[in-house]
């Protein structure tokens, strides 16, 4: 709509851009998206830089008295010097590490199965999705309760049945919260985690490319050896992927640590062991110290992690 | 009209922008002013069984006659401690009304978290506060002599015992026993074959909840968390006794996997007929004499805190209620606090729920009411003496930097109290030994007297 008047018999030279209207014109292309922009960093970046505040003052929520005095580098000593939060990170990649193997090799049996066809599949599919659906805090309470209890729980109560079928009456006193309490905690994590591998690696399964599958069958391959040369290569970043987001959630398990156990007996991990410090000493400085290093930790492990879920994506573009 | 364009543009953003950032700040605040008028509180109170009484007795009673809508929210010891912390100590205001114990009321009001209610219940005399028993009234005051709360029901410790098992092995357990007979009990009436542990102990992290009956035991056994100067005493002779015979007792005779064993789960374990005896609060009796909430009413006997080398070792605890300073309300709130601790409320609880679940031990009053005395008859005597004989300022062998019989009133212990108890938790899952675990402890300990030797 402009009303510029052209001279119909002049013949113009393409307009030739200076870099400032070059500027001019990009920026004008980005003004809608700014806001949205503007938006993001203040409500992600400005917590963190309040917290990175938080971290070098003095804050006791016990001591009102002493104020909030800057006290440089005094509350990451506090943390680096704290043996707890040392055995949280041991505790954290331990827990991680076993809920993550434990659930990706369930996860891949249940798919394998789930691949086949079978009458009532749907149901099947179903039933094994739903512990993903409730609720972590209580599925680690009803793992607590209804089947850990040394007193009336499903497993004891299992092991006592079996003892006085041989003739045994007297009543185990073997109880999973005493003698592996990580362990406990793990169970309700993979139980969660597993339908959600298995998800995953179903939906890998069925992009095979079935042809091929076919010749390797009519060429006489077992089905041992179909799985082996064509089905795990095939599955690789499948299984890329389920760790690393497996990975991810794992890392901040809170609700187990809480129900199951409280933490004690080397079960706190780093987001338990956070809370703790929050909520026992009430020391906002040193809670923020360990929040800032647990970010910085983060990053430096997301950045190894995104370098192979980008190269997960370039194999995807060049297959 | 290109640039009209962008301008609409730019414009469409910024109030985007600005409509996003209110929206942002208006989600903050909590459960403020946005749930009801003037005519309605928020209360934050523990799980115990009296408040989840009064949570059911409230609208037909209470909202009825003033008017005043209640909405109460209900949390376990712990997380009610760090909640209602972070709500006065950030001055959200989020409650009018908060359930808090005897520890917390000195140490809260010298910081300025709580609104005092001298004023509302001197001058209010249908509440009659000269009723309300002396110790609870000195528990519930600042440093200042003014009252920051009002008892909601009060407590002292003793032992519970089911009468018809000791009998069947012989046992009589005396009115005032030591610890030695509790133990030498346990170990007779402990039945692995049926599942009765022979005694239940708290054994669940926490310094409200492994240390309330722990701390009694150090204390009677002669040891102390501090000495008088603050030096720290966690692995002295006394305190490592204690934890050795505590720990001993849980592990040969007590429940299976003490350490998910709280005031609660005990109450349930006894009242389920799991456990043959059970040192813990008073006010845990009530429930279990209710035949409608427990399969053991009836068949109990008491008798006081066991002890060792002190006349008495009973607690004194008692649940107040409180209004945080933050709270815009305080006249709603003092309607609904002085009905909740009243005679009249008391009474209603009798009539509607049974006698054996008023909440006691803060009123004369409640002691010379007859039917209440022929439901608590086991123990009425037992708690009034207990509460009377429980000495804050003096609880052990030695003098004491501050005052507190199962606590250390200082604003650390609690830190202090829930590290410890999780070593001592290691202790009953065999995970380590006691003299690792109270050394460990010494540690902390250390760090706690370094604030207060400075400060003298």
């Amino acid at each position: 709509m402009t009303a510029a008047t052209v001279d119909p018999g002049a013949i113009t030279a393409p307009p030739i851009r200076s870099s400032a209207e070059d500027f001019k014109a990009r920026m004008l292309r980005r003004a809608p998206l700014l806001p949205a922009l503007i938006f993001t960093v203040i409500v992600t970046q400005l917590p963190f830089l309040y917290t990175l505040y938080i971290s070098v003052i003095g804050w006791d929520r016990d001591h009102p008295e002493f104020g909030h005095k800057f006290v440089g580098l005094k509350n990451f000593r506090a943390v680096f010097s704290d043996h707890a939060l040392r055995e949280a990170v041991l505790v954290t990649v331990e827990l991680t590490v076993l809920v993550v193997l434990v659930s990706l090799a369930l996860g891949l049996v249940l798919a394998l199965l789930l691949d086949r066809r079978f009458a009532g599949r749907g149901v099947v599919r179903t039933l094994l999705i739903a512990p993903f659906l409730i609720m972590p805090m209580a599925a680690a309470l009803l793992w607590k309760h209804a089947f850990y209890n040394a007193q009336f729980g499903l497993i004891n109560g299992v092991i006592n049945g079996l003892r006085g079928w041989f003739g045994n009456h007297t009543p185990t006193s073997w109880s999973i919260l005493t003698d592996h309490p990580l362990l406990a905690v793990a169970i309700p994590l993979i139980w969660q985690w597993t339908p959600f591998m298995m998800l995953i690696l179903l939906a890998g399964l069925q992009s095979q490319p079935g042809d091929v599958l076919e010749a390797a069958r009519v060429d006489g391959a077992s089905a041992w050896q179909i799985f082996r040369t064509i089905t795990l290569p095939h599955l690789r970043q499948y299984l890329e992927l389920s760790v690393l987001l497996g990975s991810i959630y794992i890392i901040q398990a809170f609700d187990a640590i809480y129900t199951v156990t409280r933490g004690i007996s080397n079960t706190t991990n780093l987001p338990f062991a956070i809370f703790e410090t929050q909520t026992e000493s009430g020391d906002y400085g040193v809670t923020s110290a360990e929040g800032v290093l647990v970010v910085f930790g983060t990053i430096v492990v997301a950045t190894f992690a995104l370098r192979v879920v980008s190269s997960l994506f370039k194999e995807e573009a060049n297959s | 009209m290109r640039s009209i364009r962008v301008r609409t543009m730019a414009l469409i953003g910024v109030t985007a922008t600005a409509a996003g950032l209110l929206t942002a700040c208006s989600g903050a605040g909590g459960g403020g002013s946005s749930s009801g008028g003037s005519k309605s509180i928020n209360v934050l109170m523990v799980g115990n069984s009296q408040m989840t009484d009064i949570q059911k007795l409230t609208a037909d009673n209470f909202t009825k006659d003033s008017g005043i809508k209640v909405n109460f929210t209900v949390l376990d010891e712990n997380s009610l401690r760090a909640k209602v912390q972070d709500d006065v100590a950030n001055k959200t205001g989020a409650f009018d009304v908060v359930t808090i114990g005897a520890y917390e009321v000195p140490i809260w009001s010298k910081n300025g978290w709580l609104h005092e209610v001298s004023s509302y219940s001197g001058s209010d005399s249908e509440f009659d506060q000269a009723d309300i028993l002396k110790p609870m009234l000195t528990a519930a005051s600042g440093s200042d002599g003014k009252l920051y709360g009002i008892p909601f029901y009060g407590e002292s410790s003793m032992l519970m015992y089911r009468k018809d098992l000791l009998q069947a092995k012989g046992i009589t357990m005396p009115e005032h026993p030591t610890w030695q007979q509790v133990a030498d009990a346990a170990a007779k009436v402990a039945d692995k074959s049926s599942g009765m542990a022979g005694i239940c102990l708290r054994g669940l992290k926490g310094w409200g909840e492994m240390f309330a009956p722990l701390t009694t035991v150090v204390n009677t056994m002669g040891g102390t968390w501090f000495n008088k100067d603050w030096t720290p005493q966690v692995n002295a002779a006394g305190f490592t006794k204690a934890v050795t015979f505590y720990t001993n007792l849980v592990k040969q005779y007590g429940e299976p996997d003490p350490q998910t064993s709280g005031f609660t789960e005990c109450q349930n374990a006894i009242g389920q007929g799991k456990a043959a005896m059970w040192y813990d609060a008073t006010s845990g009796a009530g429930k279990l004499e209710d035949s409608t909430q427990s399969k053991v009413a009836g068949k109990l006997g008491y008798a006081f805190a066991p002890v060792d080398q002190t006349k008495y070792s009973g607690w004194l605890w008692s649940w107040d209620w409180a209004m945080p300073s933050t709270t815009k309300r305080a006249d709603s709130a003092w309607k609904f606090i002085s009905w909740a601790s009243s005679k009249k409320y008391e009474n209603l609880v009798g009539t509607k729920l049974g006698w054996s679940r008023v909440p006691d031990g803060k009123r004369e009053s409640t002691y010379s009411i007859a039917d209440y005395q022929k439901a608590t008859s086991g123990y009425y005597k037992i708690v009034k003496e207990s509460i009377e004989n429980a000495d804050p300022a003096n609880p052990g062998t030695q003098p004491r930097p501050a005052i507190g019989v199962q606590f250390v009133d200082v604003p650390e212990f609690a830190d202090l109290g829930d590290k410890v108890s999780s070593y001592v938790d290691d202790v009953l899952t065999g995970a380590s030994s006691v003299a690792a675990a109270l050394d460990k402890g010494q540690k902390d300990a250390e760090a706690v007297a370094k604030v207060y030797q400075k400060t003298g």
